[in-house]
């Protein structure tokens, strides 16, 4: 499969008086083209700097990010990004609100509204199209959010914990929400999340990152195959690979106490 | 315990014990039964009568006091002489010379200080170097009784219209400033950084998210300003002027016509009513456009 991200040798150090702190060791990560693939790691271990350097709002100390082979270091508005708030607009409606990036590059509002409004719809926004942010839940929040970086089209889109603030319930909802979009919308997907689990069930591939400096641990990829049920969590598969995560994260643990 | 029991207590050892024991197996001491308080709303129509009432109650004693001599009618005048001198002011003085006044300098004033002012706030956010420069001068600005400046604003501005729009601008001005930067200060970094991922320019992200998101500071301060335009305006025809309400009332006292005192002080607020009540309304239109 060919790449579609790939960040060449990227690193970020930071010049403080008490010498160079370095929050990211220079690292290569190649995302291939329409695959999910999660960041999991403890904080610290600079997963939303990483994301911030794909999005361009960073520019890294070290090294370049190619967007289809194209060098697109701190170039703003080639990926999707949405942040773990959700960042509604309050005095927009829902349907204003998803239609913000097409908005901000200059499509005709008409044409954006008819594009998103049978979106809505069809990923349970249906009736609250018209309505206030204020007036929705978390999850429904957090649909509208994502709904926002699809429409954005571009091809690649970056979750920093989407989902962290929900409850465990509305979390599961909302995991399966997201692979039905996936296979619909056929988008490279990078996730951050520090939950193992959500991680495995979604993902074609983890990357387990530890912290001081941020670097990746391990590359595992999930080959179990799609669509996955919610038992495939109790397989033999994919507890190993559950268990394989939790002894890196553990692992990397006690040189964080230690530093 | 009731008045009962007491005598009791003194009769011994023996019986005080049995006492003890037979109040820790007999029922304790009742509680008194205490009901939640509840205060009873009365209707509308009694609230306003009630309201209309006390007036009436105030009017009446006034004219009665200086009638019968008990107050000075000189120095306080009466709601009988204040009737004939409203009338009169209305009908044959130059009353809506000195209204429109009053009035087009309040509302001027308050326009321009509302306007630039909020601008003036919300440019902070262009850049972190220009506000950090700006911001002790607007703070010194600020610091300064407005007022005491008027008489130099008189001589620069001269006696007409402009001097008093100068004032009420110089009140409304800076507090409008201080009021849209707090607002501008409180934006999320996170809300400019979507932004700026989904490629947005800078005039994009402050027509599109910094106008919006500060809009609710603007209005909080436009029913603060229209008050201080008022006074603004109404110190500015105290110092020096040849129209407006503010003279009428530095007229009126100057030459011990009490009644018309009383009377420009009636109109004035009920202009101030007005204006207060317009902006009121203006204020709960444009919150419900922000959802705030």
């Amino acid at each position: 499969m060919p790449v579609k991200v790939h960040l060449d040798r990227v690193g970020m150090a930071f010049t403080t008086p008490a010498g160079t702190f370095r929050a990211v060791e220079p690292l290569d990560l190649e995302i291939p083209t329409g695959r999910f693939v999660s960041l999991v790691g403890p904080s610290g271990c600079g997963k939303s700097t990483l994301f911030n350097v794909i999005a361009g709002l960073l520019q890294p100390t070290e090294g370049r990010v190619l967007i289809d082979g194209e060098d697109a270091t701190g170039t703003i508005g080639r990926v999707g990004y949405m942040l773990q708030k959700d960042l509604l607009l309050p005095w927009r409606t829902v349907l204003d609100n998803v239609i913000l990036g097409m908005e901000i590059q200059g499509k005709p509002l008409k044409a954006a509204r008819e594009r998103a409004l049978p979106l809505l719809q069809k990923y349970g926004l249906a009736g609250f199209e018209h309505l206030y942010p204020n007036s929705l839940s978390g999850g429904m929040r957090q649909r509208a959010a994502l709904l926002r970086t699809l429409l954005f089209d571009t091809d690649v889109i970056l979750l920093d914990e989407p989902f962290g603030a929900l409850d465990a319930q509305t979390k599961l909802h909302m995991q399966e929400w997201l692979m039905q979009l996936w296979s619909d919308f056929k988008k490279t997907v990078v996730f951050v999340t520090h939950d193992v689990e959500e991680a495995i069930y979604l993902s074609d591939e983890i990357h387990v990152m530890g912290t001081r400096p941020g670097r990746i641990l391990e590359t595992i990829p999930i080959t179990i195959p799609r669509p996955r049920a919610r038992t495939t969590a109790l397989t033999p598969e994919f507890i190993a690979v559950k268990e394989r995560c939790l002894n890196l994260l553990t692992a990397a643990a006690p040189t964080m106490e230690a530093a | 315990m009731t008045v009962q029991d007491t005598p009791r207590i003194g009769l011994g050892d023996l019986d005080l014990a049995r006492d003890a024991s037979a109040e820790a197996t007999a029922k304790p001491t009742p509680k008194p039964a205490r009901r939640l308080p509840v205060q009873k709303d009365w209707p509308t129509w009694a609230i306003v009568a009630t309201q209309f009432g006390i007036l009436v109650v105030i009017i009446a004693a006034w004219e009665i006091a200086s009638t019968t001599g008990l107050i000075s009618a000189f120095f306080w005048s009466q709601p009988s002489a204040i009737w004939h001198t409203l009338i009169i002011f209305v009908t044959e003085g130059n009353a809506w010379v000195d209204i429109g006044f009053t009035f087009r300098s309040t509302i001027f004033g308050f326009l321009l200080g509302t306007t630039v002012g909020s601008l003036v706030g919300l440019s902070f956010w262009w850049s972190r170097n220009y506000a950090a420069i700006v911001q002790p001068y607007i703070i010194c600005f600020e610091s300064i009784p407005k007022l005491a400046l008027a008489p130099l604003i008189i001589l620069v501005f001269g006696l007409g219209l402009s001097s008093k729009v100068a004032i009420a601008f110089a009140l409304t001005f800076v507090i409008s400033t201080l009021t849209t930067f707090a607002g501008v200060k409180a934006l999320d970094p996170d809300g400019e950084r979507l932004f700026y991922s989904l490629g947005a320019t800078r005039w994009q992200v402050f027509r599109k998210l910094v106008m919006p998101f500060c809009l609710p500071w603007i209005i909080s301060v436009l029913r603060v300003n229209i008050g201080l335009a008022l006074t603004g305006a109404i110190v500015g025809e105290f110092i020096a002027s040849q129209h407006g309400l503010g003279r009428a009332i530095l007229y009126a006292g100057q030459t011990y016509d009490i009644a018309l005192v009383w009377v420009a002080v009636l109109v004035l607020s009920t202009l101030a009513v007005i204006m207060y009540a317009t902006v009121s309304w203006i204020e709960s239109v444009l919150r419900k456009g922000t959802r705030q």
